[in-house]
């Protein structure tokens, strides 16, 4: 069925924080190590030691350049995958009911059996969270690791997903954003947590955490030592200024 | 966008012939049979070569047939059952002409509409898109019914209607294009208070799919031009062709002409409609504010 499910018991999903995140790309890396093993086909690679290198990834971390005035410029690394809307554009123009949006938590999937592999599900999508695989021809998207979470043969500290359970940084947060008293719904009231591209109309269930005001500014070890030297430093000045070349 | 050349062929061929399936529909005195069989086999040529070329466009072909089964929420599932519907209908049609030299003119009248909802779910599968502002208008919609009408026309050889249609076409080209270079960058920001923001490192070395089907940025340095003579071969150079006395010859090298233009102005339809999710790798030349 590719019509959306009018409300879900759970809604899980992540919670990322932008402020913590060092752009390791571990969470990348753990993502396609798990997701070529489990749920579905194998996220393929083409090429991948040849001059022209591609696959398929389920997760990725973009990385951008931030500069306001009166503040060093800095780097935000941000990691991006499916954001398991509440009004998912991707699940309704599915032609053939691959795609659906689970009723009890929430989790947007793709039956690959089902799947055609027209790629409008893609074009839907304002996140770039889903990939056609080219060896497959199937679209790939975040399963939130739905083959982990409920997985009784795991540990219990391993269920949860593979990018969260592998972030070093502690960047990543997993839970039900349906219930307000969860530690992740407490961290996106605490850190004012946003909705990517809210315009999209697409309600998207994982949050980001923007980076937190810089609380010191730039130290200042680029300004002169001293305008007026004087002892052994202010010696050294004039000795210095006298050197052929110098000022 | 990604220009995929089997999409391209696919939307302007059957709308071509779900055109023509609609004008063969519609008329009253419609031809008979050797010449009524020749009118029908091109309208199908047109419109099953058009859509099989969208099936091999699939990564599972072979899995075509569930497409028929979301038709409540889905768009290509519409498409699929408006178009079975039509070539089913019309092929009963043309059956009854070619063979019987019979006329059913409900079912005439029948297959002409299926024919026009055929090219209208078509369109809506662009135009729903959100996610490309450039599509994402009713005139999406409109223009390729007009064009569709307008070259269905030309093949039918209603020159009366053909001129009028294929100028409305060119007007509603025009329009879509110029709509779609008012649109202004617009959206949150990708980190909220963030100064200027700027793509510092993408994802990937290489390309991927994302890059390849979305944030494709053609060679738009002759757009321009390109508008200009899609514009001239699909709608006054035809529909100047037809005011001629020229019969078959004039009319022959209109369809071709028109079938050129609307080729071209379907590659810009694609190469020039920009995908938000381009933004998050910086192609999309902004500044991020508060």
């Amino acid at each position: 069925m590719t019509t959306l499910p009018d409300k879900t018991d759970r809604k899980l999903g992540l919670v990322i924080d932008l402020d913590t995140c060092v752009g390791c790309h571990a969470c990348v890396v753990a993502c396609k190590g798990w997701n070529t093993e489990n749920y579905g086909a194998p996220l393929s690679d083409q090429d991948p030691y040849g001059a022209d290198p591609t696959g398929t990834f389920l997760n990725r971390v973009h990385s951008y350049e931030i500069t306001e005035p009166d503040a060093a410029p800095r780097l935000v690394h941000f990691p991006k995958s499916c954001l398991h809307c509440d009004d998912a554009p991707c699940v309704t123009v599915c032609p053939t009911g691959a795609s659906y949006k689970r009723v009890e938590d929430g989790i947007v999937l793709v039956n690959e059996a089902d799947c055609i592999g027209c790629g409008l599900c893609a074009w839907a999508c304002p996140y770039g969270a889903r990939e056609l695989d080219a060896a497959e021809g199937v679209m790939k998207k975040c399963t939130l690791c739905v083959d982990r979470i409920y997985n009784e043969t795991l540990p219990e500290e391993d269920r949860e997903p593979a990018c969260v359970r592998t972030c070093p940084a502690g960047a990543r947060h997993f839970g039900d954003l349906a219930d307000p008293d969860s530690a992740v719904s407490q961290l996106v009231a605490e850190r004012g947590g946003y909705d990517l591209l809210p315009e999209q109309g697409t309600k998207p269930v994982n949050k980001y955490l923007p980076p937190r005001a810089r609380d010191c500014g730039p130290s200042g070890a680029l300004t002169p030592v001293a305008e007026d030297p004087r002892g052994f430093l202010g010696w050294l000045d004039r000795a210095l200024s006298k050197l052929p070349g110098g000022s | 966008m990604h220009p995929a050349p089997s999409i391209i062929l696919f939307t302007t061929l059957s709308g071509a012939g779900f055109g023509l399936l609609f004008w063969l529909g519609l008329d009253s005195t419609p031809p008979t049979g050797w010449v009524a069989f020749a009118f029908f086999t091109l309208a199908y040529l047109l419109a099953v070569g058009g859509l099989m070329a969208s099936v091999f466009h699939l990564g599972q072909p072979r899995r075509a047939i569930k497409a028929f089964r979301e038709w409540r929420s889905s768009w290509l599932s519409r498409e699929a059952w408006t178009s079975t519907a039509t070539l089913t209908l019309m092929a009963l049609y043309g059956a009854g002409l070619t063979f019987a030299a019979t006329r059913i003119g409900a079912l005439g009248f029948i297959g002409a509409a299926m024919a026009l909802l055929t090219v209208f779910t078509t369109a809506m599968i662009y135009a729903q898109m959100r996610t490309v502002p450039r599509w994402n208008t009713p005139l999406t919609p409109l223009k390729f019914l007009a064009i569709s009408l307008a070259g269905g026309a030309l093949l039918a050889a209603k020159t009366a209607f053909a001129i009028p249609l294929l100028l409305l076409a060119g007007a509603l080209q025009l329009a879509h294009w110029l709509m779609g270079d008012r649109l202004t960058e617009t959206g949150s920001a990708l980190v909220p208070n963030s100064g200027t923001l700027r793509a510092f490192e993408p994802p990937h070395i290489g390309d991927n799919y994302l890059t390849h089907e979305m944030a494709f940025t053609v060679a738009r340095r002759h757009a321009l031009k390109l508008r200009v003579i899609a514009l001239l071969l699909m709608a006054p150079l035809p529909a100047l062709l037809l005011a001629l006395p020229g019969g078959h010859v004039t009319g022959g090298f209109a369809v071709l002409f028109h079938i050129a233009g609307v080729l071209a102005a379907r590659w810009l339809f694609f190469a020039e409609a920009q995908h938000v999710q381009a933004r998050f790798y910086g192609t999309h030349a902004r500044t991020e504010s508060v």
